[in-house]
């Protein structure tokens, strides 16, 4: 085991590089929907448990069925209203089980990227060519049904080993959501010496950290996505900024929490300078105009 | 791993228990008098025994400490004693009905309490024996199909009624549950809250329908485990009946709004109050609210 991941340098948050969006926006904003398939009874991993009861776990099973069948269609609805496009964060397997989810998605023009195959099926205890064939298999899942190519990675369940983002880079991919470090993109240190990209995916604000693990009221959630904003808009004014909103059907869909979401969006996309981006566009924006600057600095700040 | 190899990994589900169908894609579901919304309030009456077993696994609201734990015991209780009568006084208040899902061995402990129900009028619904009864994967065969004979044989004779909708402990089954209940006679059930509207859910000894009773609205959910204030639980009840009705009259598609009560939980004296803040909001809809009870919900839906 190592003590520090050795994925990204340090750079103190008032001595960077100007970052600069399109349109001189303050903020790059990006919604993550997690579009996610759980199994009934998924092969056994030794160093974490699916599910909390055992099988068949029908609260925890259907909980998350329940954003299949019924959340995505409300979710999209509200996006649809903000014109905002998601960045579907997909287990891929979905692209099988339930491509007519996938297809929605795919209609309204959002980006996919992979969260590997099932929600249920964790990195934990896999070699290195295990992980590889995992990675790849749902980087071809998207492409064969999407039509793009897979740009971004957020490892199923947030389950990682020591390689997942030098595999994912070596497979091709151009940024990771899996590091929580930054609210800006930052350059990831790679073994390959490829070029990778961290984009910030604002895990406290994530629906599902927020009423499962936080416990927390709609209405505070609401509350907490207006706060976080507004800071970020304002420090977006010296140097550009990133707000992910990380969403799932199933907890954000429900009738009783969809409204204090809406509002809280409802007052976001009110700003105007505000650059409603998907993940691989910050990515792209971020590798062709500050990645370069970025190291420079590292580099300058390790000397 | 390939598709192969992963023989679940096909189009649908992965399990034969019932068919991938989107809420948003299925014909528009009609209520009697073009009502938009349907409301279900059902009443859990739940038997904490002092003597825990933990089989299987221990269900929010067991008992925590070092036995006799008189604490959860009593304070479970309490809700068979007081707090229930209140939320039957609530209800009477706002002139609304609710269903009972009634532990077997409550029948048995408190015929008082029985008489009560049974002069409600209103639905009784399994509920298995009591809340150290787990049905789940792994429980023996035999053990099951007594929890489940013993319990529905209790509550057709406290009744007077057939018993023909089933809600789980904790909504926990094993494998064999739904064959378990269809072969005892029920023919609807609550666990599985993968859907707002009752679908068709298959067992080996013929289907079952599926009725939803919403998990992540129930008092015991948000107050006893989310630990939110009982002003912001009714506020989420109130904003849940808002949007489906929303949803509804914008789709000229039937909504259901299930509301799922634990009087050892919202009959507490500082909770009651919000309860009826609750039933007087939905009161105030009730020119637009179908209000049947369960059976009748599941009956329309299958003719439909």
């Amino acid at each position: 085991m190592k003590p520090d991941p050795g994925l990204y340098a340090y750079l103190p948050w008032h001595q960077r590089p100007r970052i600069r969006w399109p349109g001189d926006a303050r903020v790059a904003l990006w919604i993550a929907p997690n579009i996610e398939f759980y199994e009934l009874d998924p092969p056994p991993n030794p160093q974490r448990k699916a599910w909390s009861r055992p099988v068949p776990d029908v609260v925890g099973y259907a909980t998350r069925d329940w954003g299949n069948r019924v959340g995505h269609q409300r979710m999209m609805r509200v996006l649809d209203r903000l014109d905002v496009r998601g960045s579907v964060s997909l287990s891929t397997a979905m692209c099988v089980h339930h491509p007519e989810v996938v297809a929605m998605a795919a209609e309204r023009g959002w980006e996919f990227f992979s969260h590997g195959l099932y929600n249920t099926r964790y990195a934990y205890g896999m070699d290195q060519a295990q992980e590889r064939a995992m990675i790849e298999e749902s980087m071809a899942l998207i492409a064969e049904h999407t039509g793009q190519h897979c740009d971004g990675y957020l490892a199923p369940a947030l389950s990682h080993t020591e390689h997942t983002i030098d595999l994912f880079a070596e497979a091709g991919g151009l940024y990771t959501c899996d590091l929580f470090h930054d609210d800006q993109p930052t350059p990831v240190t790679t073994r390959s010496g490829r070029r990778l990209v961290s984009v910030p995916y604002s895990l406290e604000l994530n629906d599902t950290i927020v009423y499962v693990v936080n416990r927390i009221e709609p209405r505070r959630y609401g509350q907490m996505l207006r706060d976080a904003f507004d800071r970020l808009y304002a420090e977006g004014e010296h140097s550009g900024t990133v707000l992910c909103v990380p969403l799932h059907a199933y907890q954000v869909s429900h009738p009783h929490r969809l409204r204090a979401f809406e509002d809280a969006m409802d007052y976001i996309c009110g700003h105007d300078r505000v650059w409603k981006a998907t993940g691989r566009e910050i990515a792209r924006h971020f590798l062709d105009h500050h990645y370069d600057d970025f190291v420079a600095a590292q580099q300058a700040a390790a000397a | 791993m390939n598709a192969a190899a992963d023989p679940r990994r096909r189009h649908g589900m992965d399990h034969e228990r019932y068919a991938w169908s989107m809420l948003a894609e299925r014909a528009p579901q009609r209520w009697p008098g073009d009502k938009p919304l349907a409301l279900w309030i059902n009443l859990s009456l739940e038997h904490f025994p002092l003597d825990a077993r933990d089989e299987g696994f221990k269900p929010h609201g067991a008992m925590t400490m070092p036995y006799p734990d008189l604490r959860h015991y009593t304070l479970r209780d309490y809700g068979n004693r007081v707090g229930v009568y209140r939320v039957l006084d609530a209800m009477a208040q706002a002139d609304l009905a609710a269903s009972l899902a009634v532990n077997g061995e409550l029948v048995a402990r408190y015929p008082a309490l029985a008489g009560a129900l049974r002069a409600t009028g209103w639905e009784w619904i399994g509920h298995g024996w009591n809340m150290d009864c787990m049905h789940y994967g792994g429980i023996d065969p035999d053990r099951e199909a007594a929890l489940v004979g013993d319990s529905l044989r209790l509550l057709r004779e406290a009744s007077g009624q057939p018993v023909r909708g089933w809600l789980s402990p904790a909504r926990s089954q094993s494998p064999h549950t739904p064959e378990l209940l269809r072969e005892a006679g029920v023919d609807w059930c609550a666990d599985w809250i993968n859907d707002e509207l009752p679908y068709r859910f298959e067992t080996a000894h013929g289907p079952l329908t599926a009725l939803p009773l919403a998990l992540e609205l129930e008092d015991r959910f948000v107050i006893g485990e989310n630990l939110h204030a009982e002003s912001e639980w009714a506020d989420q009840c109130i904003d849940a009946c808002e949007f489906l009705l929303e949803e509804a009259r914008r789709l000229g598609a039937g909504r259901l709004l299930s509301l799922s009560l634990h009087p050892w939980v919202i009959g507490q004296p500082h909770r009651i109050g919000q309860l009826e803040r609750v039933l007087t909001h939905l009161a105030g809809h009730r020119d637009a609210l179908w209000l049947p009870t369960p059976s009748q919900l599941v009956d329309h839906v299958r003719m439909a």
